[in-house]
């Protein structure tokens, strides 16, 4: 691949994450910061191909923050309530053969079942994951789990 | 502000699991020492004898493969579990898709025919470079086996002098002899 200018993500995360998740917790507290944290950084390994250069990554980054951020305060006011902690089996989330089971789906439909079903993200989050919008992303999800059931069945 | 092992764990697994990465990599143990692992959607893209020095791997890996590179366990878990049979005795053949991106078309010719050439087996380089259709080419067949981007799995230890000699081997001649042993190519 030629023309890459940005650092292997790795690096990139590396450097930043410790940046990332103080910021969290001075907008969200501890708790609500983890799961910002997550978030943040899987819409930046979306959008990272999409870089067209290594410039300004930390302000970048601690944009999606702040924006992941303002949009956790949106979701948290309307029922008071926190977001649910990612269903745990074992002490691991319960991904466990769903990466596998969803290989072979388009791109954002595997992230959009494996976010849902997986990780039991809400809709508007997985939107914000994939930068596309909820019903987009519900949408992706259902075709993606209509794709395998039609598989299974075949 | 430093993050948890276990938020920064959940997070690596979730990138794996949604099937965010161009490549994913670890650094897994094995008797012959640490081996660096990576592994892309399309398959096995490397195995590098030693742990250390990940870090400048990185960058080939995000050339060949795409920037998203991250150290992820779950992406090499399949490989992992072929390599820890394989060592155990247990395993004569690998599975594992491999992904040949970034190799020339003779070297992937050679690479090839080299993945057939049995457990427990030996051969030289002249007859790999005959089964390529290129009989005079044993020293270039040298220079791939020397630059082989995935060594065990793609048995390039299985390759031996015309006189019987172990030659060389990127993980060092006694990595070389222990592997023919555990195989029973040699006693």
């Amino acid at each position: 691949m030629e023309g890459v200018s940005v650092p292997p993500f790795e690096s990139f995360y590396a450097q930043h994450r410790d940046d990332v998740l103080a910021l969290l917790r001075r907008r969200l507290g501890a708790q609500a910061a983890e799961d910002a944290f997550q978030e943040t950084f899987l819409r930046a390994l979306h959008a990272y191909p999409r870089l067209e250069h290594a410039r300004h990554l930390r302000a970048w980054v601690l944009t999606i923050a702040g924006r992941v951020a303002i949009d956790a305060h949106r979701r948290a006011r309307p029922d008071g309530g926190e977001l649910p902690e990612l269903p745990v089996e074992d002490g691991r989330p319960d991904w466990a053969g769903l990466g596998e089971l969803t290989d072979g789906l388009p791109p954002t439909e595997r992230a959009a079942v494996v976010l849902r079903y997986g990780f039991d993200l809400p809709y508007d989050r997985i939107a914000a994951a994939l930068g596309s919008s909820p019903d987009a992303a519900r949408q992706a999800a259902s075709s993606g789990v209509r794709r395998l059931r039609g598989r299974s069945a075949s | 502000m430093t993050i948890t092992t276990d938020l920064d764990r959940r997070f690596r697994e979730a990138a794996a699991a949604a099937g965010l990465l161009d490549a994913g990599f670890d650094v897994v143990e094995s008797p012959i020492g640490p081996l660096f692992v990576a592994v892309t959607p399309r398959g096995l893209l490397r195995i590098e004898f030693g742990g250390d020095g990940a870090e400048e791997h990185l960058e080939l890996l995000a050339r060949l493969a795409g920037p998203r590179v991250l150290r992820a366990p779950r992406a090499v878990d399949e490989t992992k579990r072929e390599l820890d049979q394989y060592f155990a005795g247990t395993r004569h053949a690998f599975d594992v898709t491999v992904d040949l991106r970034g190799v020339r078309p003779f070297a992937e010719q050679v690479l090839w025919e080299l993945a057939r050439v049995p457990y427990g087996e030996t051969t030289t380089y002249g007859a790999l470079a005959a089964k390529v259709g290129a009989p005079r080419a044993a020293r270039a067949v040298g220079t791939v086996m020397n630059r082989n981007p995935i060594p065990i799995v793609l048995p390039c230890h299985r390759v031996v002098g015309a006189n019987g000699s172990l030659t060389g081997y990127a993980g060092g001649l006694d990595v070389k002899e222990r592997l023919l042993r555990l195989e029973g190519a040699i006693i």
